[in-house]
Protein backbone atom coordinates (compact mmCIF):
# COMPACT_ATOMS: atom_id res chain seq x y z
CA UNK A 1 0.00 0.00 0.00
CA UNK A 2 2.86 2.37 0.87
CA UNK A 3 4.58 1.37 -2.36
CA UNK A 4 1.43 2.24 -4.30
CA UNK A 5 1.23 5.61 -2.57
CA UNK A 6 4.86 6.31 -3.41
CA UNK A 7 4.29 5.50 -7.03
CA UNK A 8 1.19 7.73 -6.98
CA UNK A 9 3.41 10.64 -5.94
CA UNK A 10 5.82 9.64 -8.70
CA UNK A 11 3.03 9.71 -11.29
CA UNK A 12 1.91 13.15 -10.14
CA UNK A 13 5.47 14.39 -10.64
CA UNK A 14 5.66 12.72 -14.07
CA UNK A 15 2.49 14.42 -15.24
CA UNK A 16 3.13 17.84 -13.74
CA UNK A 17 5.20 19.09 -16.75
CA UNK A 18 2.34 18.48 -19.21
CA UNK A 19 -0.10 20.33 -16.97
CA UNK A 20 2.31 23.25 -16.61
CA UNK A 21 2.99 23.46 -20.36
CA UNK A 22 -0.66 23.29 -21.35
CA UNK A 23 -1.68 25.70 -18.59
CA UNK A 24 1.01 28.21 -19.52
CA UNK A 25 0.23 28.21 -23.23
CA UNK A 26 -3.52 28.32 -22.69
CA UNK A 27 -3.52 31.17 -20.19
CA UNK A 28 -0.42 33.22 -20.96
CA UNK A 29 -0.01 32.76 -24.71
CA UNK A 30 -3.42 31.99 -26.16
CA UNK A 31 -5.07 33.97 -23.34
CA UNK A 32 -8.10 31.78 -23.16
CA UNK A 33 -9.93 30.18 -20.28
CA UNK A 34 -9.49 26.45 -19.69
CA UNK A 35 -12.53 24.80 -21.29
CA UNK A 36 -14.58 22.26 -19.37
CA UNK A 37 -12.63 22.45 -16.14
CA UNK A 38 -14.46 19.61 -14.35
CA UNK A 39 -13.80 17.14 -17.13
CA UNK A 40 -10.16 18.14 -17.15
CA UNK A 41 -9.74 17.42 -13.45
CA UNK A 42 -11.50 14.04 -13.76
CA UNK A 43 -9.33 13.20 -16.77
CA UNK A 44 -6.13 14.17 -15.00
CA UNK A 45 -7.09 12.06 -11.99
CA UNK A 46 -7.66 9.10 -14.35
CA UNK A 47 -4.29 9.60 -16.04
CA UNK A 48 -2.47 9.82 -12.71
CA UNK A 49 -4.14 6.73 -11.25
CA UNK A 50 -3.69 4.86 -14.52
CA UNK A 51 0.04 5.56 -14.71
CA UNK A 52 0.41 4.50 -11.07
CA UNK A 53 -1.36 1.18 -11.59
CA UNK A 54 0.49 0.54 -14.83
CA UNK A 55 3.95 1.02 -13.29
CA UNK A 56 2.93 -1.07 -10.28
CA UNK A 57 1.65 -3.90 -12.46
CA UNK A 58 4.70 -3.66 -14.68
CA UNK A 59 7.06 -4.69 -11.91
CA UNK A 60 4.61 -7.25 -10.55
CA UNK A 61 3.60 -8.92 -13.82
CA UNK A 62 5.15 -7.86 -17.11
CA UNK A 63 8.83 -7.75 -16.13
CA UNK A 64 8.83 -11.05 -14.19
CA UNK A 65 6.97 -12.98 -16.90
CA UNK A 66 9.27 -11.67 -19.64
CA UNK A 67 12.35 -12.61 -17.68
CA UNK A 68 11.14 -15.97 -16.45
CA UNK A 69 10.22 -16.98 -20.00
CA UNK A 70 13.61 -15.89 -21.29
CA UNK A 71 15.31 -18.00 -18.62
CA UNK A 72 13.06 -20.99 -19.28
CA UNK A 73 13.86 -20.86 -23.00
CA UNK A 74 17.57 -20.49 -22.29
CA UNK A 75 17.45 -23.53 -19.99
CA UNK A 76 15.44 -25.55 -22.47
CA UNK A 77 18.08 -24.81 -25.10
CA UNK A 78 15.75 -25.06 -28.07
CA UNK A 79 16.63 -22.27 -30.49
CA UNK A 80 13.70 -23.23 -32.72
CA UNK A 81 11.08 -22.65 -30.04
CA UNK A 82 12.75 -19.48 -28.82
CA UNK A 83 12.71 -17.99 -32.31
CA UNK A 84 9.13 -19.15 -32.87
CA UNK A 85 8.15 -17.43 -29.65
CA UNK A 86 10.04 -14.29 -30.69
CA UNK A 87 8.23 -14.18 -34.01
CA UNK A 88 4.82 -14.84 -32.43
CA UNK A 89 5.38 -12.10 -29.87
CA UNK A 90 6.36 -9.54 -32.51
CA UNK A 91 3.66 -10.53 -34.98
CA UNK A 92 0.90 -11.00 -32.41
CA UNK A 93 1.38 -7.72 -30.59
CA UNK A 94 1.51 -5.74 -33.82
CA UNK A 95 -1.22 -7.20 -36.01
CA UNK A 96 -4.01 -6.12 -33.62
CA UNK A 97 -2.46 -2.77 -32.69
CA UNK A 98 -5.20 -0.08 -33.04
CA UNK A 99 -2.70 2.62 -34.07
CA UNK A 100 -1.50 0.39 -36.91
CA UNK A 101 -5.05 -0.34 -38.08
CA UNK A 102 -5.68 3.41 -38.26
CA UNK A 103 -2.44 4.11 -40.15
CA UNK A 104 -3.12 1.28 -42.62
CA UNK A 105 -6.61 2.56 -43.41
CA UNK A 106 -5.24 6.07 -43.91
CA UNK A 107 -2.50 4.73 -46.17
CA UNK A 108 -5.05 2.87 -48.30
CA UNK A 109 -7.05 6.08 -48.74
CA UNK A 110 -3.94 7.97 -49.82
CA UNK A 111 -2.91 5.20 -52.20
CA UNK A 112 -6.37 5.24 -53.81
CA UNK A 113 -6.23 9.03 -54.20
CA UNK A 114 -2.78 8.81 -55.69
CA UNK A 115 -4.03 6.29 -58.26
CA UNK A 116 -1.72 3.54 -57.04
CA UNK A 117 -4.65 1.20 -56.50
CA UNK A 118 -8.30 1.19 -57.59
CA UNK A 119 -10.65 3.38 -55.60
CA UNK A 120 -13.10 0.57 -54.81
CA UNK A 121 -13.64 -0.28 -51.17
CA UNK A 122 -12.48 -3.84 -51.79
CA UNK A 123 -9.15 -2.73 -53.23
CA UNK A 124 -8.59 -0.34 -50.33
CA UNK A 125 -9.43 -2.99 -47.73
CA UNK A 126 -7.05 -5.43 -49.41
CA UNK A 127 -4.31 -2.82 -49.49
CA UNK A 128 -4.80 -1.98 -45.80
CA UNK A 129 -4.77 -5.65 -44.79
CA UNK A 130 -1.66 -6.26 -46.87
CA UNK A 131 0.06 -3.34 -45.22
CA UNK A 132 -0.92 -4.48 -41.74
CA UNK A 133 0.37 -8.00 -42.36
CA UNK A 134 3.57 -6.58 -43.87
CA UNK A 135 4.23 -4.51 -40.76
CA UNK A 136 3.34 -7.37 -38.40
CA UNK A 137 5.63 -9.81 -40.24
CA UNK A 138 8.41 -7.24 -40.24
CA UNK A 139 8.13 -6.74 -36.47
CA UNK A 140 8.08 -10.52 -35.95
CA UNK A 141 11.25 -10.84 -38.03
CA UNK A 142 12.79 -7.91 -36.15
CA UNK A 143 12.38 -9.67 -32.80
CA UNK A 144 13.73 -12.91 -34.33
CA UNK A 145 16.76 -11.03 -35.66
CA UNK A 146 17.28 -9.26 -32.33
CA UNK A 147 17.08 -12.54 -30.40
CA UNK A 148 19.50 -14.20 -32.83
CA UNK A 149 21.87 -11.31 -32.25
CA UNK A 150 21.73 -11.93 -28.50
CA UNK A 151 22.36 -15.66 -29.00
CA UNK A 152 25.29 -15.14 -31.38
CA UNK A 153 26.69 -12.03 -29.72
CA UNK A 154 26.70 -10.02 -32.98
CA UNK A 155 27.39 -6.35 -32.42
CA UNK A 156 24.38 -4.16 -32.94
CA UNK A 157 26.05 -1.14 -34.57
CA UNK A 158 26.62 -2.66 -37.98
CA UNK A 159 23.12 -4.14 -38.14
CA UNK A 160 21.29 -0.96 -37.18
CA UNK A 161 23.49 1.37 -39.22
CA UNK A 162 23.26 -0.98 -42.19
CA UNK A 163 19.49 -0.96 -41.76
CA UNK A 164 19.33 2.81 -41.76
CA UNK A 165 21.52 3.02 -44.86
CA UNK A 166 18.97 0.73 -46.50
CA UNK A 167 16.14 3.02 -45.30
CA UNK A 168 17.86 6.05 -46.83
CA UNK A 169 18.48 4.23 -50.11
CA UNK A 170 14.88 3.01 -50.30
CA UNK A 171 13.58 6.50 -49.50
CA UNK A 172 15.03 7.68 -52.79
CA UNK A 173 13.41 4.81 -54.71
CA UNK A 174 10.01 4.32 -53.05
CA UNK A 175 6.88 6.15 -54.22
CA UNK A 176 6.66 9.53 -52.47
CA UNK A 177 3.24 8.89 -50.91
CA UNK A 178 4.38 5.85 -48.96
CA UNK A 179 7.43 7.45 -47.32
CA UNK A 180 5.61 9.34 -44.55
CA UNK A 181 3.53 6.26 -43.76
CA UNK A 182 6.65 4.10 -43.72
CA UNK A 183 8.46 6.39 -41.27
CA UNK A 184 5.37 6.56 -39.07
CA UNK A 185 4.84 2.80 -39.04
CA UNK A 186 8.23 2.44 -37.39
CA UNK A 187 6.85 4.45 -34.49
CA UNK A 188 3.41 2.91 -34.08
CA UNK A 189 4.62 -0.64 -33.67
CA UNK A 190 6.17 -0.20 -30.25
CA UNK A 191 3.19 -0.13 -27.92
CA UNK A 192 3.11 0.40 -24.19
CA UNK A 193 2.76 -3.29 -23.37
CA UNK A 194 5.15 -4.62 -26.00
CA UNK A 195 8.07 -2.45 -24.90
CA UNK A 196 8.38 -3.70 -21.29
CA UNK A 197 7.81 -7.32 -22.33
CA UNK A 198 10.35 -7.26 -25.14
CA UNK A 199 12.88 -5.39 -22.98
CA UNK A 200 12.50 -7.95 -20.19
CA UNK A 201 12.86 -10.76 -22.73
CA UNK A 202 16.10 -9.34 -24.14
CA UNK A 203 17.65 -8.56 -20.78
CA UNK A 204 16.55 -11.94 -19.39
CA UNK A 205 18.10 -13.79 -22.33
CA UNK A 206 21.35 -11.86 -22.17
CA UNK A 207 21.70 -12.48 -18.46
CA UNK A 208 21.04 -16.22 -18.67
CA UNK A 209 23.40 -16.92 -21.57
CA UNK A 210 27.05 -17.25 -20.63
CA UNK A 211 29.35 -14.60 -21.99
CA UNK A 212 26.61 -12.06 -22.73
CA UNK A 213 26.37 -8.75 -20.99
CA UNK A 214 22.74 -7.70 -20.30
CA UNK A 215 23.62 -4.06 -20.91
CA UNK A 216 25.43 -4.56 -24.24
CA UNK A 217 23.40 -7.49 -25.54
CA UNK A 218 20.06 -7.23 -23.75
CA UNK A 219 18.86 -3.96 -25.24
CA UNK A 220 18.29 -3.30 -28.91
CA UNK A 221 15.17 -5.37 -29.64
CA UNK A 222 13.00 -2.23 -29.79
CA UNK A 223 15.47 -0.63 -32.18
CA UNK A 224 15.03 -3.55 -34.58
CA UNK A 225 11.26 -3.42 -34.16
CA UNK A 226 11.13 0.21 -35.19
CA UNK A 227 13.59 -0.17 -38.07
CA UNK A 228 12.26 -3.13 -40.07
CA UNK A 229 8.71 -1.78 -40.59
CA UNK A 230 10.15 1.22 -42.46
CA UNK A 231 12.06 -1.08 -44.82
CA UNK A 232 9.17 -3.49 -45.33
CA UNK A 233 6.52 -0.78 -45.83
CA UNK A 234 8.63 1.01 -48.45
CA UNK A 235 9.23 -2.35 -50.08
CA UNK A 236 5.48 -2.99 -50.04
CA UNK A 237 4.87 0.40 -51.68
CA UNK A 238 7.44 -0.36 -54.38
CA UNK A 239 5.97 -3.79 -55.11
CA UNK A 240 2.37 -2.53 -55.29
CA UNK A 241 3.16 0.33 -57.64
CA UNK B 1 -20.83 9.57 -13.76
CA UNK B 2 -22.72 7.05 -15.90
CA UNK B 3 -21.06 8.49 -18.95
CA UNK B 4 -17.67 8.04 -17.33
CA UNK B 5 -18.42 4.43 -16.42
CA UNK B 6 -19.57 3.51 -19.91
CA UNK B 7 -16.50 5.26 -21.35
CA UNK B 8 -14.36 3.30 -18.94
CA UNK B 9 -15.85 0.01 -20.09
CA UNK B 10 -15.47 0.73 -23.78
CA UNK B 11 -11.81 1.69 -23.31
CA UNK B 12 -11.35 -1.32 -21.04
CA UNK B 13 -12.69 -3.64 -23.73
CA UNK B 14 -10.40 -2.10 -26.33
CA UNK B 15 -7.42 -2.53 -24.01
CA UNK B 16 -8.32 -6.16 -23.39
CA UNK B 17 -8.54 -6.69 -27.13
CA UNK B 18 -5.09 -5.18 -27.42
CA UNK B 19 -3.63 -7.32 -24.64
CA UNK B 20 -5.38 -10.56 -25.55
CA UNK B 21 -2.99 -11.72 -28.30
CA UNK B 22 -0.05 -11.16 -25.94
CA UNK B 23 -1.71 -13.15 -23.16
CA UNK B 24 -2.60 -15.98 -25.55
CA UNK B 25 0.98 -16.15 -26.89
CA UNK B 26 2.59 -16.03 -23.46
CA UNK B 27 0.35 -18.59 -21.83
CA UNK B 28 0.21 -20.77 -24.94
CA UNK B 29 3.99 -21.07 -25.03
CA UNK B 30 4.14 -21.44 -21.29
CA UNK B 31 1.67 -24.35 -21.33
CA UNK B 32 2.64 -26.10 -24.56
CA UNK B 33 6.36 -25.52 -24.96
CA UNK B 34 7.91 -24.61 -21.63
CA UNK B 35 5.51 -26.77 -19.60
CA UNK B 36 6.56 -25.40 -16.30
CA UNK B 37 4.70 -23.61 -13.56
CA UNK B 38 5.16 -19.85 -13.81
CA UNK B 39 7.02 -18.77 -10.68
CA UNK B 40 4.72 -16.80 -8.35
CA UNK B 41 1.85 -17.19 -10.77
CA UNK B 42 -0.80 -15.38 -8.72
CA UNK B 43 1.42 -12.32 -8.37
CA UNK B 44 1.99 -12.19 -12.11
CA UNK B 45 -1.75 -12.45 -12.69
CA UNK B 46 -2.44 -9.59 -10.28
CA UNK B 47 0.27 -7.62 -12.09
CA UNK B 48 -1.52 -8.14 -15.40
CA UNK B 49 -4.80 -6.94 -13.89
CA UNK B 50 -3.06 -3.80 -12.60
CA UNK B 51 -1.54 -3.19 -16.04
CA UNK B 52 -4.93 -3.59 -17.71
CA UNK B 53 -6.76 -1.26 -15.33
CA UNK B 54 -3.87 1.19 -15.31
CA UNK B 55 -3.64 1.39 -19.08
CA UNK B 56 -7.42 1.78 -19.36
CA UNK B 57 -7.54 4.67 -16.89
CA UNK B 58 -4.50 6.25 -18.51
CA UNK B 59 -5.97 6.16 -22.03
CA UNK B 60 -9.39 7.26 -20.78
CA UNK B 61 -7.89 10.24 -18.97
CA UNK B 62 -5.76 11.25 -21.96
CA UNK B 63 -8.78 11.06 -24.26
CA UNK B 64 -10.93 13.03 -21.79
CA UNK B 65 -8.57 15.71 -20.60
CA UNK B 66 -5.28 16.12 -22.40
CA UNK B 67 -5.83 15.25 -26.04
CA UNK B 68 -8.82 17.57 -26.71
CA UNK B 69 -7.14 20.61 -25.20
CA UNK B 70 -3.76 19.71 -26.68
CA UNK B 71 -5.22 19.33 -30.17
CA UNK B 72 -7.17 22.55 -29.81
CA UNK B 73 -4.04 24.39 -28.74
CA UNK B 74 -2.06 22.98 -31.66
CA UNK B 75 -4.78 24.29 -33.99
CA UNK B 76 -4.91 27.71 -32.37
CA UNK B 77 -1.16 28.17 -32.19
CA UNK B 78 -0.71 27.35 -35.86
CA UNK B 79 -3.57 29.63 -36.90
CA UNK B 80 -2.08 32.38 -39.13
CA UNK B 81 -4.20 35.05 -37.43
CA UNK B 82 -2.75 34.21 -34.04
CA UNK B 83 0.77 34.25 -35.45
CA UNK B 84 0.20 37.66 -37.10
CA UNK B 85 -1.11 39.08 -33.87
CA UNK B 86 2.05 38.18 -31.96
CA UNK B 87 4.46 39.05 -34.74
CA UNK B 88 3.03 42.57 -34.87
CA UNK B 89 2.64 42.52 -38.65
CA UNK B 90 -1.11 42.74 -38.98
CA UNK B 91 -0.70 43.72 -42.60
CA UNK B 92 -2.17 40.76 -44.47
CA UNK B 93 -0.14 41.35 -47.62
CA UNK B 94 3.31 40.66 -46.12
CA UNK B 95 4.30 37.03 -45.99
CA UNK B 96 5.11 35.56 -42.59
CA UNK B 97 8.77 34.93 -41.85
CA UNK B 98 9.66 31.65 -40.17
CA UNK B 99 10.80 33.53 -37.07
CA UNK B 100 7.19 34.71 -36.55
CA UNK B 101 6.33 31.16 -35.58
CA UNK B 102 8.41 31.25 -32.40
CA UNK B 103 5.49 30.28 -30.14
CA UNK B 104 4.92 27.19 -32.27
CA UNK B 105 8.56 26.12 -31.93
CA UNK B 106 8.50 26.81 -28.21
CA UNK B 107 5.29 24.83 -27.82
CA UNK B 108 6.74 21.97 -29.87
CA UNK B 109 9.81 21.88 -27.64
CA UNK B 110 7.82 22.06 -24.38
CA UNK B 111 5.14 19.55 -25.36
CA UNK B 112 7.77 17.15 -26.74
CA UNK B 113 9.73 17.21 -23.49
CA UNK B 114 6.74 17.03 -21.14
CA UNK B 115 4.90 14.22 -22.93
CA UNK B 116 8.10 12.17 -23.09
CA UNK B 117 8.53 12.45 -19.32
CA UNK B 118 5.05 10.93 -18.90
CA UNK B 119 5.54 8.16 -21.50
CA UNK B 120 4.94 4.83 -19.69
CA UNK B 121 7.09 2.68 -21.98
CA UNK B 122 10.06 5.00 -21.48
CA UNK B 123 9.60 4.73 -17.71
CA UNK B 124 9.67 0.94 -18.11
CA UNK B 125 12.88 0.95 -20.14
CA UNK B 126 14.53 3.43 -17.74
CA UNK B 127 13.68 1.24 -14.74
CA UNK B 128 15.17 -1.79 -16.49
CA UNK B 129 18.30 0.06 -17.63
CA UNK B 130 18.87 1.36 -14.12
CA UNK B 131 18.52 -2.14 -12.70
CA UNK B 132 20.78 -3.78 -15.29
CA UNK B 133 23.51 -1.15 -15.14
CA UNK B 134 23.65 -1.46 -11.36
CA UNK B 135 22.58 2.17 -10.95
CA UNK B 136 25.19 3.62 -13.33
CA UNK B 137 22.42 4.84 -15.62
CA UNK B 138 20.00 6.92 -13.58
CA UNK B 139 16.26 6.58 -14.26
CA UNK B 140 15.94 10.36 -14.41
CA UNK B 141 19.17 10.87 -16.31
CA UNK B 142 17.94 8.65 -19.13
CA UNK B 143 14.42 10.06 -19.12
CA UNK B 144 15.63 13.66 -19.21
CA UNK B 145 18.13 12.87 -21.96
CA UNK B 146 15.40 11.27 -24.08
CA UNK B 147 12.98 14.12 -23.31
CA UNK B 148 15.55 16.67 -24.44
CA UNK B 149 16.12 14.68 -27.63
CA UNK B 150 12.41 14.52 -28.43
CA UNK B 151 11.98 18.23 -27.63
CA UNK B 152 14.80 19.29 -29.95
CA UNK B 153 13.63 16.83 -32.61
CA UNK B 154 10.04 18.08 -32.65
CA UNK B 155 11.02 21.75 -32.49
CA UNK B 156 13.36 21.20 -35.45
CA UNK B 157 10.66 19.20 -37.21
CA UNK B 158 8.13 22.03 -36.92
CA UNK B 159 10.77 24.49 -38.10
CA UNK B 160 11.31 22.27 -41.11
CA UNK B 161 7.60 22.26 -41.92
CA UNK B 162 7.50 26.07 -41.75
CA UNK B 163 10.63 26.58 -43.84
CA UNK B 164 9.86 23.69 -46.21
CA UNK B 165 13.33 22.18 -46.43
CA UNK B 166 13.20 18.54 -47.61
CA UNK B 167 12.86 16.05 -44.76
CA UNK B 168 15.53 13.62 -45.97
CA UNK B 169 18.34 16.17 -45.54
CA UNK B 170 17.60 16.31 -41.85
CA UNK B 171 17.13 12.58 -41.45
CA UNK B 172 20.31 11.73 -43.35
CA UNK B 173 22.34 14.37 -41.48
CA UNK B 174 20.93 13.01 -38.20
CA UNK B 175 21.93 9.45 -39.07
CA UNK B 176 25.43 10.60 -39.96
CA UNK B 177 25.72 12.16 -36.49
CA UNK B 178 24.42 8.89 -34.98
CA UNK B 179 27.05 6.88 -36.88
CA UNK B 180 29.87 9.17 -35.77
CA UNK B 181 28.68 9.15 -32.16
CA UNK B 182 28.37 5.36 -32.21
CA UNK B 183 32.11 5.02 -32.83
CA UNK B 184 33.00 7.32 -29.94
CA UNK B 185 30.30 6.72 -27.32
CA UNK B 186 30.80 4.22 -24.46
CA UNK B 187 29.96 0.74 -25.78
CA UNK B 188 27.46 0.06 -23.01
CA UNK B 189 25.11 2.85 -23.98
CA UNK B 190 24.80 2.20 -27.71
CA UNK B 191 22.02 -0.46 -27.72
CA UNK B 192 20.04 1.47 -25.11
CA UNK B 193 20.38 4.67 -27.15
CA UNK B 194 19.07 2.89 -30.25
CA UNK B 195 16.14 1.56 -28.22
CA UNK B 196 15.21 4.95 -26.85
CA UNK B 197 14.49 6.12 -30.37
CA UNK B 198 11.62 3.64 -30.72
CA UNK B 199 10.33 3.94 -27.19
CA UNK B 200 9.49 7.63 -27.30
CA UNK B 201 6.86 7.45 -29.98
CA UNK B 202 4.12 5.84 -28.01
CA UNK B 203 0.83 6.54 -26.27
CA UNK B 204 1.15 10.15 -25.14
CA UNK B 205 3.49 11.81 -27.60
CA UNK B 206 2.18 10.64 -30.97
CA UNK B 207 -1.39 12.05 -30.88
CA UNK B 208 -0.32 15.51 -29.71
CA UNK B 209 2.66 15.74 -32.03
CA UNK B 210 0.66 14.49 -35.01
CA UNK B 211 -1.97 17.19 -34.34
CA UNK B 212 0.74 19.83 -34.31
CA UNK B 213 2.28 18.59 -37.56
CA UNK B 214 -1.02 18.35 -39.40
CA UNK B 215 -2.13 21.76 -38.09
CA UNK B 216 1.06 23.37 -39.38
CA UNK B 217 1.02 21.58 -42.72
CA UNK B 218 -2.55 22.72 -43.33
CA UNK B 219 -2.00 26.39 -42.50
CA UNK B 220 1.48 27.13 -43.82
CA UNK B 221 1.11 28.06 -47.49
CA UNK B 222 2.57 25.58 -49.96
CA UNK B 223 2.70 22.59 -47.58
CA UNK B 224 0.80 19.36 -48.09
CA UNK B 225 -0.71 17.55 -45.14
CA UNK B 226 0.18 14.24 -46.76
CA UNK B 227 3.84 14.88 -47.36
CA UNK B 228 4.75 17.41 -44.66
CA UNK B 229 2.27 16.47 -41.95
CA UNK B 230 3.96 13.14 -41.41
CA UNK B 231 7.57 12.90 -40.51
CA UNK B 232 7.53 14.64 -37.13
CA UNK B 233 7.51 11.17 -35.61
CA UNK B 234 10.70 10.36 -37.53
CA UNK B 235 12.36 13.42 -35.95
CA UNK B 236 11.09 12.37 -32.52
CA UNK B 237 12.70 8.95 -32.85
CA UNK B 238 15.99 10.13 -34.35
CA UNK B 239 17.09 12.78 -31.87
CA UNK B 240 16.84 10.73 -28.65
CA UNK B 241 19.56 8.43 -30.04
CA UNK B 242 21.82 11.46 -30.34
CA UNK B 243 20.93 12.91 -26.94
CA UNK B 244 21.24 9.59 -25.06
CA UNK B 245 24.68 8.90 -26.54
CA UNK B 246 25.59 12.51 -25.82
CA UNK B 247 24.45 12.10 -22.22
CA UNK B 248 26.71 9.06 -21.83
CA UNK B 249 29.62 10.83 -23.51
CA UNK B 250 29.30 13.85 -21.21
CA UNK B 251 29.01 11.65 -18.12
CA UNK B 252 32.08 9.68 -19.19
CA UNK B 253 34.05 12.83 -19.94
CA UNK B 254 33.19 14.36 -16.56
CA UNK B 255 34.14 11.16 -14.74
CA UNK B 256 37.44 10.98 -16.61
CA UNK B 257 38.25 14.60 -15.82
CA UNK B 258 37.39 14.06 -12.16
CA UNK B 259 39.72 11.08 -12.08
CA UNK B 260 42.51 12.99 -13.80
CA UNK B 261 42.15 15.79 -11.26
CA UNK B 262 42.35 13.30 -8.41
CA UNK B 263 45.46 11.67 -9.88
CA UNK B 264 47.07 15.07 -10.35
CA UNK B 265 46.23 16.08 -6.79
CA UNK B 266 47.62 12.80 -5.49
CA UNK B 267 50.80 13.19 -7.49
CA UNK B 268 51.20 16.68 -6.12
CA UNK B 269 50.73 15.32 -2.63
CA UNK B 270 53.44 12.73 -3.25
CA UNK B 271 55.77 15.35 -4.67
CA UNK B 272 55.24 17.60 -1.69
CA UNK B 273 55.89 14.76 0.69
CA UNK B 274 59.14 14.06 -1.09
Amino acid sequence: MIALFHSLLGSLRDLAPIVVVIGFFQIAVLQQPIPDFANLIVGLACVTLGLTFFIYGLELGLFPIGESMAQAFARKGSVFWLLTFAFALGFGTTVAEPALIAVAAEAARIAAQGGMIETTEQAQADYATGLRLTVAVSVGLAIVLGVLRILKGWSIQYMIIGGYVLVVLMTTLAPREIIGIAYDSGGVTTSTITVPLVTALGVGLASSIKGRNPMVDGFGLIAFASLTPMIFVMGYGMVIS
Amino acid sequence: MNQLLSDFFSVFLATIQDVLPIVVIIFGFQLLVIRRQIPRFSKVLIGFVYVLIGLTLFLLGLEKALFPIGRLMAEQLTNPEFIREWSGSLDQSTALHWSDYYWVFLFAFAIGASTTIAEPSLIAVAIKANEVSGGAIGVWGLRLAVALGVAVGIALGTWRIVTGYPIHWFIIAGYIVVVIQTTFAPKLIVPLAYDSGGVTTSTVTVPLVAALGLGLAETVPGRSALIDGFGLIAFASLFPMISVMGYAQITEYLAAREKQKRVLAENEGVNNAL
